[in-house]
This record gives C-alpha cells, sequence and structure tokens, in this order.
C-alpha cells in the first residue's frame, strides 16, 4: 500500500502569509503615529475578527451552530468585574477572568453537546438568558444598571488605550494563528469528519464528543477574552449589552458573509462589517435594519460568502484546510 | 399562592397560541424561525398602527391584522423560506436571524422605541374583573384571552384532522416525498402553514399588546418563550403545545412570586430541565435494559400516532 502524498502549501497563500505577518508588524507600530481615534477604532475591528474566528470554529469547522456565544462575552465581563473587585490588577483579570468562562463552558458541554442541531441553537441561548438572569441578582452589578470598572480610571488614558489596542492585537493574532495550527492538525481533520457526517467520524474511531468539547471549550475561552477586551475598553459593563444576542447575530454575520467554514472568510467578514459600520452606522437602527437584509440575501443567494464567489471562478480556497492530494 | 396558579394557567394560553405558529412551521416545514417573536410584534404594531394611526375599533384591528398577517406568512414562505429550506439546516437559522433584525430595526425606525399598548384602547376590560370566592380576583381579560386561545387551537386541531386541508398537512409533515406520490403539492400546504404560523403568531403578538407592552425588540425574548413552550409540551402536538404553554405560564406566574426577575428564570429552568431529562431518556434507551426498551416502545408508539 502506498501512501498518496500530501500537496504542500500554495505559493500564493505563502504569500498570504506574508502578506499578514507584515501587516502584523505594521499594526504594532502603528499607535506611535495613528490618532487615538484610529487606535480605538482598530481595537473594535480586532475583537470583531476574534469572535468571527471563534464562531467560525464552532460552526463553520465543528458544525455546533450556537446562537448563544453572548453567554461567554457577558460571563467573562461578569468575572473580571468579580476579580478587579477582589483586588485583581484589571489586565491580567481579562485573561483569568476568559479562563474560568472556559470552565463553565466545560461544566455546559455536558449537557449541551449531546443536543441535535436545532435544540442546540435554542439551548445555548437560553442558557445564555438564565445566566444573564442570574448574573443581575448580584448586588455589584446592580440589576440592569451595570456597573463599571473604576479601577481601569487608574491608568491614564493614553496608557490604557494603548495596553487594550496591543493586547487586542496580540490576542487576534494568538486566535488566528492558534485556530490555524488547530484546524492544520488532528483535531480540525476530525472536527471537519464530524461537520459532515457525525455517524461517519464516529465509526471511523473518531470520539466525536471529545472533539466537539475541545473546539466548544476553546470558542468559548476566545469569545470570553474578545469580550472582556470590549468590556475594557468600553469600561461599563450591563447585563443587557454583555449578554445581549446581537454578539451571536454579528458573529453569524461577519462568518455567513465571508464565507462560513473558510479560514480566510471570517476575517474578510469582520473587514466588511466593520467596514458597514463605518459607513453607515450614523444610520442607526436603518442601518442595522439593512445589516439584517444583506444576511438574508447572502443567506439566500451567495451562502458561501465572499470567498464563495473566489471559488465560484474556479479557484483554489486560499488557506484552505482541505488536504490536496498530489495525484 | 392559588392566585398566581390561576394567573399562569390562564397566561399559558397566549404562550401557547405564540408556541402554536412555531410547532407548527417546525413540525410541517420542518422550518425553524428565529424571527417568529418579531413577526408577532409585528401583528401588534400593525394592529396599533390600524387603531391609533387609521382609527379602527380594537376588534376590527384584529379582524383586518390576522389576514394581513397570514398573507405575510404566504409570502415569507414563498419568497424566502422555501428558498433557504434547500439550503440544509444552517441557512434557515442565518436568514431568519437576519429577518429577525431588519424586522427588530425596521420597526424601530418606523414606530419609535416607546413601548406601546392596546390597553388603553379597550376601556374598562383591561382591569376588569371577578371576585372568586376566597376573595381571589379573575382579571376578565385574561379570561377571555386564555378562552380565545383555546377556541383558536381547538379549531386547528380540528382543521388538522378533519380536513382535506388538513390531511395533506400531516400527510406533508410524516414524509413530504410519499405525500407528493399521492397528489400533494407540498409547497402549497408549506404555504398554507405558514399563513397560519405567521397569523398565529400576529395574534399571540396583539394578546401580549392587549396584557400589556410590546417594544420593537421584543421579539427575540418571545422567541424564546415559543421555544420553551413548544419543547415542555412536545414537538409536533396541539395539545401537547397548549400544556407546555401553561406549564411555562405557571412556572413563571409561581417565579414571579419571588421576584420579577425571578419569573422568567424560572421559565428557563424548566425548560432545560425537561430538555435535559428528555435527552436523559434518549440516551438511556440507547443503551438499553427493561425500562429504556419500554420506554422506547411508547415513544416509538407516540413518533407513530403524533404528526412526526
Amino acid at each position: 500500500m502506498t501512501k498518496t502524498p500530501l500537496l504542500g502549501m500554495a505559493s500564493a497563500d505563502r504569500r498570504l502569509i506574508w502578506l499578514a505577518a507584515s501587516a502584523l508588524a505594521v499594526l504594532a507600530i502603528l499607535p506611535a503615529f495613528g490618532s487615538a481615534l484610529a487606535v480605538d477604532k482598530l481595537t473594535y475591528l480586532f475583537i470583531l475578527i476574534m469572535f468571527a474566528t471563534m464562531w467560525n470554529l464552532l460552526a463553520g469547522y465543528a458544525g455546533l451552530v450556537s446562537v448563544g456565544q453572548q453567554a461567554f462575552v457577558g460571563l467573562g465581563g461578569y468575572a473580571m468585574v468579580r476579580m478587579v473587585d477582589a483586588g485583581l490588577p484589571p489586565f491580567p483579570a481579562i485573561f483569568i477572568a476568559a479562563l474560568c468562562t472556559g470552565v463553565v463552558a466545560w461544566a455546559m458541554s455536558w449537557f449541551v453537546l449531546r443536543m441535535k442541531a436545532g435544540e442546540f441553537a435554542i439551548a445555548t441561548w437560553v442558557i445564555a438568558e438564565a445566566i444573564r438572569a442570574m448574573v443581575s441578582f448580584d448586588p455589584i452589578i446592580q440589576g440592569e444598571t451595570g456597573t463599571s470598572i473604576t479601577a481601569l480610571n487608574a491608568y491614564a488614558p493614553e496608557m490604557r488605550r494603548l495596553t487594550i489596542y496591543l493586547l487586542a492585537l496580540a490576542t487576534t493574532a494568538l486566535m488566528v494563528w492558534g485556530s490555524w495550527k488547530l484546524l492544520q492538525g488532528r483535531t480540525g481533520a476530525e472536527a471537519q469528519a464530524i461537520r459532515d457526517d457525525e455517524e461517519a467520524a464516529a465509526s471511523v474511531g473518531i470520539s466525536t464528543f471529545q472533539v466537539k468539547q475541545r473546539i466548544y471549550i476553546l470558542a468559548s475561552i476566545g469569545c470570553a477574552v474578545a469580550g472582556t477586551l470590549w468590556l475594557a475598553s468600553a469600561i461599563t459593563f450591563q447585563p443587557r449589552t454583555g449578554f445581549g444576542v446581537q454578539w451571536s447575530v454579528f458573529m453569524l454575520f461577519m462568518v455567513l458573509v465571508g464565507g462560513i467554514g473558510t479560514f480566510i472568510g471570517p476575517i474578510l467578514g469582520a473587514l466588511l462589517f466593520f467596514a458597514l459600520q463605518e459607513i453607515f452606522g450614523d444610520f442607526g437602527a436603518w442601518y442595522l435594519a439593512g445589516v439584517g437584509i444583506v444576511a438574508i440575501l447572502f443567506a439566500l443567494y451567495l451562502p458561501r460568502g465572499i470567498v464563495g464567489l473566489w471559488l465560484d471562478k474556479g479557484r483554489d480556497e486560499p488557506l484552505t484546510m482541505r488536504k490536496r492530494l498530489g495525484i | 399562592m392559588l392566585e398566581a396558579l390561576i394567573q399562569g394557567i390562564l397566561l399559558g394560553g397566549y404562550y401557547a397560541v405564540l408556541a402554536a405558529g412555531l410547532s407548527l412551521m417546525f413540525g410541517v416545514v420542518r422550518f425553524i424561525n428565529l424571527a417568529h417573536g418579531d413577526m408577532a410584534v409585528l401583528g401588534a404594531m400593525i394592529a396599533l398602527w390600524f387603531v391609533q394611526g387609521v382609527g379602527l375599533s380594537v376588534s376590527l384591528a384584529i379582524a383586518v391584522t390576522l389576514p394581513a398577517m397570514a398573507a405575510l406568512g404566504w409570502l415569507m414562505q414563498r419568497l424566502i423560506f422555501e428558498r433557504a429550506l434547500r439550503g440544509g439546516f444552517l441557512i434557515p437559522i442565518l436568514t431568519t436571524i437576519g429577518l429577525g433584525a431588519a424586522l427588530q430595526n425596521g420597526m424601530f425606525g418606523l414606530f419609535g422605541s416607546e413601548t406601546k399598548s392596546l390597553g388603553a384602547h379597550i376601556g374598562g376590560l383591561s382591569w376588569a374583573s371577578w371576585e372568586l370566592p376566597g376573595g381571589i380576583f379573575l382579571g376578565q381579560l385574561p379570561v377571555y384571552m386564555f378562552l380565545t386561545a383555546i377556541v383558536v387551537l381547538g379549531t386547528l386541531h380540528l382543521v388538522l384532522t378533519r380536513t382535506a386541508f388538513g390531511r395533506a398537512v400531516r400527510a406533508t409533515a410524516t414524509d413530504a416525498d410519499a405525500a407528493a406520490l399521492c397528489g400533494i403539492d407540498a409547497r402549497r400546504v408549506h404555504r398554507g402553514a405558514a399563513a397560519i404560523a405567521v397569523a398565529l403568531a400576529g395574534l399571540a403578538g396583539i394578546f401580549l399588546a392587549l396584557r400589556a407592552q410590546v417594544t420593537p425588540f421584543a421579539g427575540p425574548m418571545l422567541l424564546i418563550f415559543a421555544f420553551e413552550a413548544v419543547v415542555i409540551g412536545g414537538i409536533g402536538s396541539l395539545r401537547g403545545t397548549l400544556l407546555g404553554g401553561i406549564a411555562l405560564g405557571v412556572a413563571q406566574a409561581l417565579g414571579g412570586l419571588i421576584s420579577p426577575q425571578f419569573s422568567i428564570l424560572a421559565g428557563h429552568v424548566v425548560f432545560l430541565t425537561v430538555l435535559g431529562w428528555r435527552m436523559s431518556q434518549v440516551a438511556a434507551a440507547d443503551r438499553g435494559g427493561w425500562r429504556s426498551a419500554y420506554a422506547a416502545l411508547i415513544l416509538k408508539h407516540k413518533t407513530a400516532g403524533g404528526k412526526r
């Protein structure tokens, strides 16, 4: 029996990676020149990219369509509020809070991952609502009013902005790189097999539950990091915003528009969503209604997103996770 | 306590109407409509517009709104859902979430964010009540709404069991391909089911506007309530939906005795418990044993007898 050789990375992909690396370098030194506004906006863009990448990991590669990722955004925020209140410095608290959220995700996974697709989507949402209600009981949150992380005001605004920017940039790079490594590896291949046919995947010996669990927990931690970074830049924590379903809607929109189940799609989707917000955001509700309509049009007429347009021309998917056989 | 229990049961009628449309869409069309709650809000907004903008009486406004909602449901199925259904499991979710965002924000843009209610237009009915022996006050409006819900769901049940359309619906729900072989046009059945489902959502929205307030962004919460009622009661049976609605209403009313915040949480907890219990039943059935074999037998019997 001969082993079929796998083709290495396409040269276009290699160029893309170099491009990403140089973009990272430019972004890392940008605060030295850019205005405060630009730094704030880019921070928000990084957070969007993290959300989109994490949701794509879940839905696009593991087939876990969650409408409840806001549970981890909100929980991360809440855990951070609690830790800062207990005297932890705010910046380490961001990451410790996210790890604590991962423990909650681990506990939840035993329950939600046994569900069928439709139940999973709804149950994750209901759990997010239930957690929101419970968090609102905590006197420190003051019900719907929310609370502020006043400890962050101890830092000079410039310093705080720069730190959050660099942290967001670093974690974004880490998440994109990490999900690349994960998907290239065994877990990624197993997850995609489960997504395509869970029974078949189980029959060839994949521990489907464990693979799904791993991805679910990682994506939840990722969403929590992004969420707490967002909270750190916004300073105020309100249960309604933190646990709002709009986070999942945004994630879904970015991933869908960019191209679900492709590596580069969610990043493109995040860029597009960011651009739309910059251009049309002033229209408020009408802009969001427009986003909804764009989502419908993409779902109906371009379900493979922007990357799908590229693929329709018969070109290879950039940075694909499919293994290419050298036949 | 007893008063809360009665209120919860009456509230259950409203939840059952809200959930019945969702259950119908899922059972017959195999379509999860995540914009169902927003459709309910839309129904309420349209009725409100007829009353406040056009100057119709409340009953006339309801009589006009419901056919309009049914027509909207038919159109949605024709223009959006049919196409979305071809895309497997994910596309309907994405489409209806987009639809929900468009509806919420569109209504916000058109009608503003303030809470609106039909309560001011029905005179004394919104607070009139009967006194039962034992000092329990029974609101007239909730009783009328509950009776309406029973009549509507009962009629729907008769339509599904006794008419040619109902037979077509049940046949399509059981096996769309086999039904098509017998000359049933599944697309027409689906459009009919969607029309009924959206009209039911509209009625539920009007109920909400009568007994409380609506805001453009109330939809997602209504969707969650509808899902909870459907799952608690079991998918694809109207009687189950009614019982599920009542269970949810009672849970919320009893939770509300502790604090208003706890009311909704109690509903969530009941939902998650039922879901977990049902999953453990299935898991036990998978693993074998006489108990699970027995349970599987009942489950199978139920599935064969019910609409699924």
